[in-house]
Order: C-alpha cells, then sequence, then structure tokens
C-alpha cells in the first residue's frame, strides 16, 4: 500500500511540476469556451451588414435601385467616401446595411475575405444578386434586400419574431458539453499514453518493474490520479461556464457523474491500448493525434455532426467522443435522465473494457 | 565443493534477434562475493546476457539458475535480491533525487535511514532536492547505482555503468563499487568495454566477442596465457628501417611505417631493456617516447581477435 501511495503522489508532482500540463488541462479549455462564447453569444440588438455594390454612377440612378436607395422604410445615415469606395449606409432601424460601392474586382476580394457576403450588380436592367448559395447568412441577406428592393415585408403583419432566450439553446449551450468532453479525452490520452511511452522509452518502465512494485498498483495509480485531475478538470470547466455565461445542467447530476466517469474509463482502456507497444514519444504523438483530431473535428464538439453526410453519421455516433459528448449535452441541456443516457454509459463501458483487456494483454513492460 | 557457494549458473545460453545471434552458447558461473566483468566491444552480446540473468530477455535456450531459482517461478523472490542498473536509465524529469530514492524505496518497503545511507554512498547529499533533470551525467548514473543498492542486493547487475563518462564521474562510480566490495558481501556482473574497469573493479573477467566468450579468468590468468607479459614500446624518428635487433627473448615485435613506432613483445623488461639500449647506442639510433609496460587485456584482445576493444 505504501509504494502505491508513493506511486500515485510521484503522478501529481509529476503533472503539476509541468506548468505546459497545468496550462493544457485547466487555462486552455476556459479560454476556449471564453473566445467561443463571446464570438458566439453575441448580444448587440443591432446588426451591421456589409452588402458591395457594383454599378455605374447613371446606373445608380436608374428606376430598379429606386426601392432600395429611395426606400422610404430606410433612414439614410452618415456614410463616407474615399478615393476607392462610397459608403452609403440605411438602417431600418434593427439592421444597419453598408453599401460599399466598389469595382467587381474589389468586391471578389471583400467576399474572399469574408467582409460581404452579397455582391449587387446590374444586369439586362434588372438586379443582379450574386452570392454562395450553400452559404445561408448570404441566402438570408439575399432575401431581406430583395424584399426591401419589391417593396414587400419580410414578416407580414400577421407574423412576430420573438428572439430565442431560452437557456440550452444558445451557442454557448451546445459548446460547453463538447468542451467537456474534449477535455476529458485530451486529459486522458496525452496524460496516460504519453506518460506511460515516454518511460518506456526512459527504460524507467522495465527499471521499476525489475523491483517487486506491483505492475497493478503502477497502472492504478496512473489511472487513479488521471482521473482525479480529469474531475477537477471538469469541474472547472462547469463552473467557470456556469458563472460566465449562466450554464446549467438541466438533467440528473447522477447521470452526469455515470457518464463522466464511463468516459474517462473508455478514454483510458483507449490510452492503455496506445501505449502497450511504442517506446518512441514520437510514434506515440502520432498516435494520440490520429485518433484525437479526427474525433474533434466528427463527434460534434463544435458543431453539430448532423452537417456530415446522412450515411457517416452513424458511424460518427459510435466514436467514443460523440457518445460522450451526446450523453453529457443530453443532460446538459435537453434535462436527460439517466436511463436517456444508459446507452452511451455502456457503450463507453463496453470500449472501456474492450480497450483495456487487450491493452493490459499486449503491453510491453520492458 | 565450489557448487556450494555459486549463485548464477548460466548453461548453454543461445539467443538470436531475428538474423543476429547475439548470445551463441554461453556458459557462465559467478561465485558469491565475485566481481564479474563481461568485457567485450559493442554487440559482443554482454547487453543481451546480462538482461537474461536480469529476467528481462529469455533465453531461446539454455537455462539460468540464480541462487538455484529460474525466473519463471520465483521472479518474485529474485527481485528482492537483485540490483539493477541498465545502460543509460533516466528517471522522471522533474522528480527530485530524494523523491526518486523514495518512490523506489517504498517498493521494497524500506525506511527513510536505508535512503540516507544510500545518499552517502553515492555522495548526492548536495543535490537532495535537484530534480532528475537537472544532474550531470556522472551524477544520473551515481543515482541510477543508487537505487540499484537500495534493497542491499545479494548480486548487483550494472550494465555499461560507465559509459559516456568523463574520467572524474568514472573514477567516482569505481570508488562507490570498491567500497561495496569491502564492506558488503555483493556479488556484481558488470559488462563494459573499458579494459580499465574491468581491472580495476573485478575479481574475474570474461571476454566475449560476437556472442561468445574468447576467453576467462582472473587478469594475471589472462595475461599469462599470452606467451609474452610486458611489452617495450618506443619511436625512431630517424634510420626506422635500420632498427634490426633479434633475440630470443622478444616474442614477437611489430613496426609502425607511419608512426614509426616499434613495439616489443617480451618476457622479461629488466633482462632486455639494458641490450636494446646498448644497441641503439652503438648503432647511433636516437629512441624517443620509450614506454615499458605491462600487457593490458586491450593487446590480448588484438591479439585474439584482430581488433581493438573500442574503434
Amino acid at each position: 500500500m505504501k509504494h502505491f501511495i508513493q506511486l500515485i503522489i510521484i503522478q501529481f508532482k509529476e503533472f503539476y511540476r509541468e506548468p505546459g500540463a497545468l496550462f493544457w488541462s485547466f487555462i486552455f479549455p476556459i479560454l476556449i469556451s471564453a473566445g467561443l462564447g463571446i464570438a458566439f453569444n453575441n448580444d448587440q440588438a443591432h446588426e451591421y451588414k456589409k452588402i458591395a455594390i457594383v454599378i455605374s454612377e447613371e446606373a445608380e440612378k436608374d428606376s430598379i435601385w429606386n426601392n432600395i436607395f429611395s426606400n422610404t422604410k430606410l433612414s439614410q445615415e452618415n456614410g463616407y467616401q474615399t478615393h476607392s469606395k462610397t459608403i452609403k449606409n440605411y438602417s431600418n432601424g434593427e439592421t444597419t446595411y453598408n453599401f460599399i460601392k466598389t469595382d467587381m474586382d474589389n468586391a471578389v476580394i471583400l467576399l474572399k475575405r469574408g467582409i460581404i457576403s452579397l455582391i449587387l450588380t446590374q444586369k439586362d436592367g434588372k438586379i443582379d444578386y450574386l452570392f454562395d448559395a450553400h452559404n445561408s447568412e448570404a441566402k438570408l441577406l439575399f432575401l431581406e434586400i430583395s424584399s426591401i428592393s419589391n417593396n414587400s415585408k419580410l414578416v407580414s403583419e400577421n407574423e412576430v419574431i420573438s428572439p430565442l432566450t431560452k437557456i440550452g439553446t444558445r451557442y454557448i449551450d451546445f459548446l460547453i458539453p463538447g468542451l467537456i468532453a474534449m477535455g476529458i479525452m485530451s486529459s486522458v490520452l496525452w496524460g496516460i499514453s504519453y506518460g506511460l511511452i515516454e518511460k518506456r522509452s526512459k527504460k524507467l518502465l522495465r527499471r521499476m518493474v525489475a523491483t517487486p512494485m506491483r505492475k497493478s498498483y503502477f497502472l492504478l495509480a496512473n489511472i487513479v490520479s488521471r482521473l482525479v485531475l480529469t474531475l477537477l478538470d471538469t469541474l472547472f470547466l462547469i463552473i467557470f461556464a456556469h458563472f460566465a455565461f449562466d450554464i446549467q445542467i438541466q438533467g440528473s447530476i447522477f447521470g452526469l457523474i455515470l457518464v463522466i466517469l464511463s468516459g474517462n474509463f473508455a478514454f483510458m482502456g483507449i490510452s492503455i491500448l496506445i501505449a502497450s507497444r511504442t517506446s518512441n514519444p514520437q510514434v506515440g504523438n502520432g498516435f494520440i493525434s490520429a485518433i484525437t483530431m479526427p474525433m474533434m473535428v466528427l463527434s460534434g464538439i463544435f458543431f453539430s455532426y448532423q452537417n456530415f453526410p446522412s450515411w457517416a453519421i452513424p458511424v460518427i455516433q459510435t466514436l467514443p467522443l460523440t457518445t460522450l459528448t451526446d450523453g453529457v449535452r443530453s443532460i446538459f441541456i435537453e434535462g436527460a435522465g439517466i436511463l436517456q443516457v444508459l446507452k452511451s454509459i455502456l457503450i463507453l463501458s463496453g470500449i472501456g473494457i474492450v480497450t483495456f483487456t487487450i491493452g493490459l494483454k499486449i503491453f510491453k513492460w520492458y | 565443493m565450489a557448487e556450494k557457494n555459486l549463485i548464477i549458473k548460466a548453461s548453454n545460453i543461445y539467443k538470436s534477434f531475428k538474423q543476429v545471434k547475439a548470445v551463441n552458447g554461453v556458459n557462465l558461473e559467478i561465485h558469491s562475493g565475485e566481481f564479474l566483468a563481461l568485457l567485450g566491444p559493442n554487440g559482443a552480446g554482454k547487453t543481451t546476457m546480462i538482461e537474461m540473468i536480469e529476467g528481462i530477455q529469455k533465453p531461446d535456450s539454455g537455462e539460468i539458475l540464480i541462487k538455484n531459482k529460474k525466473w519463471d517461478n520465483h521472479s518474485h523472490e529474485l527481485q528482492k535480491i537483485l540490483g539493477i542498473s541498465f545502460q543509460e536509465t533516466r528517471f522522471i524529469d522533474k522528480v527530485t533525487v530524494w523523491e526518486t530514492l523514495k518512490l523506489f524505496a517504498s517498493f521494497y518497503n524500506l525506511p527513510n535511514s536505508r535512503i540516507e545511507e544510500i545518499i552517502d554512498l553515492i555522495d548526492l547529499r548536495e543535490k537532495l532536492k535537484s530534480y532528475t533533470e537537472n544532474l550531470s551525467g556522472g551524477q544520473r548514473q551515481r543515482l541510477a547505482l543508487g537505487v540499484a543498492l537500495l534493497n542491499k542486493p545479494e548480486i548487483l547487475l550494472l550494465d555499461e555503468p560507465t559509459t559516456g563518462l568523463d574520467p572524474t564521474a568514472r573514477r567516482e562510480i569505481w570508488s562507490i563499487l570498491h567500497k561495496l566490495k569491502s564492506e558488503e558481501n555483493t556479488s556484481m556482473i558488470l559488462t563494459t568495454h573499458y579494459m580499465e574497469e574491468a581491472e580495476q573493479l573485478c575479481d574475474r573477467i570474461v571476454i566475449m566477442d560476437s556472442g561468445k566468450i574468447l576467453t576467462q579468468g582472473t587478469l594475471d590468468e589472462l595475461l599469462s596465457h599470452s606467451k609474452s607479459s610486458e611489452i617495450i614500446e618506443f619511436e625512431l624518428n630517424t634510420d626506422f628501417e635500420k632498427f634490426n635487433f633479434e633475440s630470443k627473448e622478444i616474442f614477437e615485435q611489430t613496426k609502425n611505417d607511419k608512426t614509426k613506432k616499434v613495439t616489443l613483445f617480451v618476457k622479461s623488461i629488466v633482462d632486455i631493456l639494458p641490450k636494446i639500449l646498448n644497441y641503439l647506442k652503438e648503432n647511433n639510433l636516437t629512441a624517443k617516447n620509450l614506454i615499458c609496460r605491462r600487457l593490458t587485456l586491450d593487446d590480448l584482445f588484438i591479439s585474439l581477435t584482430g581488433r581493438r576493444l573500442i574503434d
């Protein structure tokens, strides 16, 4: 028992004496959530939309533009002029449209830089809208300008728009559970796999095994200390998100704990499997990146995996990170209870059991 | 009778890695309290041999008995009586010397007083609070030795403990091992390619090359096997060709055209040196850098294999 405690103490010392490890585990997830939370949690009531206009002076006087430039519902605000472009600002109270008058080359550059998403020009006496049909923001802007131009209303008198402010529906509500899952994956895979591979490469692993140290204690110490650290990470992020963005856990806390524990278990098994043979830290690095990177993209951390083709979705849903993310997210924002996340818990535990068994079987101590 | 204090007996050991026969039919015996050197160049099979004794590798065939026990069914007992140091073990970077010793001591359930003893033995008291990553090569190797000695091992297995160290650091390791030999009844196997190390530390020297034992014995035994036991060397800056001294007491002489160096393998320096000096004087030859020395293991290795120990 004495040596188990020593092994745990050493694990913690190794961790907190490495400033980089502290940063990546604790500070980095907070920075991501703060950054993305601010970027996508724009509370500004007034929106500004930039549109490029590519027409000649004479064409501007053409009657087809009247509804836009002389629209009674739009008030003209202060614009300005530089040697290359004229900016005209029109506002309908909620949105200000900045029309940037420029030539086509410039307009395309502005589009490529993401400054504008819509170009207006004139073709055969008609208004020509140029935009990327797959860009929903551009499509919406087209509809707005088009309805202004047709002197119709985007929202008729029989309709009303109310902003959705219910907690759990914001982007940050979607993001935080994803970041929790990603944090668990990174912390466990990098912490355990890399640590073991490095010890093997230094011949420290075989040095320790050459003593009467119990191998099970050694692995258990790795697992227990890492579990404590990831649970602290998770707790830290939840507390931060609660105070910074008013994130609430709407479902079963007990269910959440079980999902998080089974997620840790699954990734611990995977990390033992990754670290089971190689003694080259670079190879280990590659392995870990090859596993974490695709899952970070596919598993719906930053955006919904429903955007992927429908044939890919069932595959994506079986990835451990997706399973963990979906489980955590459903408890946070859908108010799921333990029964709703039971499937996630079982899948993650299963992954853990299989990978642990194989990993330990082929584990190379020397 | 000798079997009684036989502590390690390795018989007919073979071990191959893919196409390479690393150890090719080795028999080895070590008695209690004996210090044994496995001497040989890189690739001789020393590390494979010692790792099989350490239980890290399994021989393809042959049997290793340590205190009459095999690794297969007594690994836990054997781990307790062995002290091991690998070639260049590195410890956890940001863990101190004290913490490293404390960790390993916990595996053997040893009290802090034993750690204190070890720290004095390996002379690292000033470095107790240093992270292992900040230790010099010699200090790191001393720590590795300290870790190996924590459990007062009956058998110490050291794989190239001083490779890559400067002469001072090497001597520090040697003095620790000397101390051990005089104070404890420890047996030791040490692999090395430094003949000096084998000569300085070990009772018996086993010379290995290409997976086989070439010869073994005490230093004196090894050197007396060779007909000559002493060497006279000198350089002639001019008239190199003129030196033509023949004597029954010279077993072998070599002349190096490049360095103008003459090497004479002789039975007794005392007997022949005056004659050589006379010869030089009579022939008006000037000798420089005259050295009289004992035959070394390196000379022996050259005569056995045609190669030097360290290339």
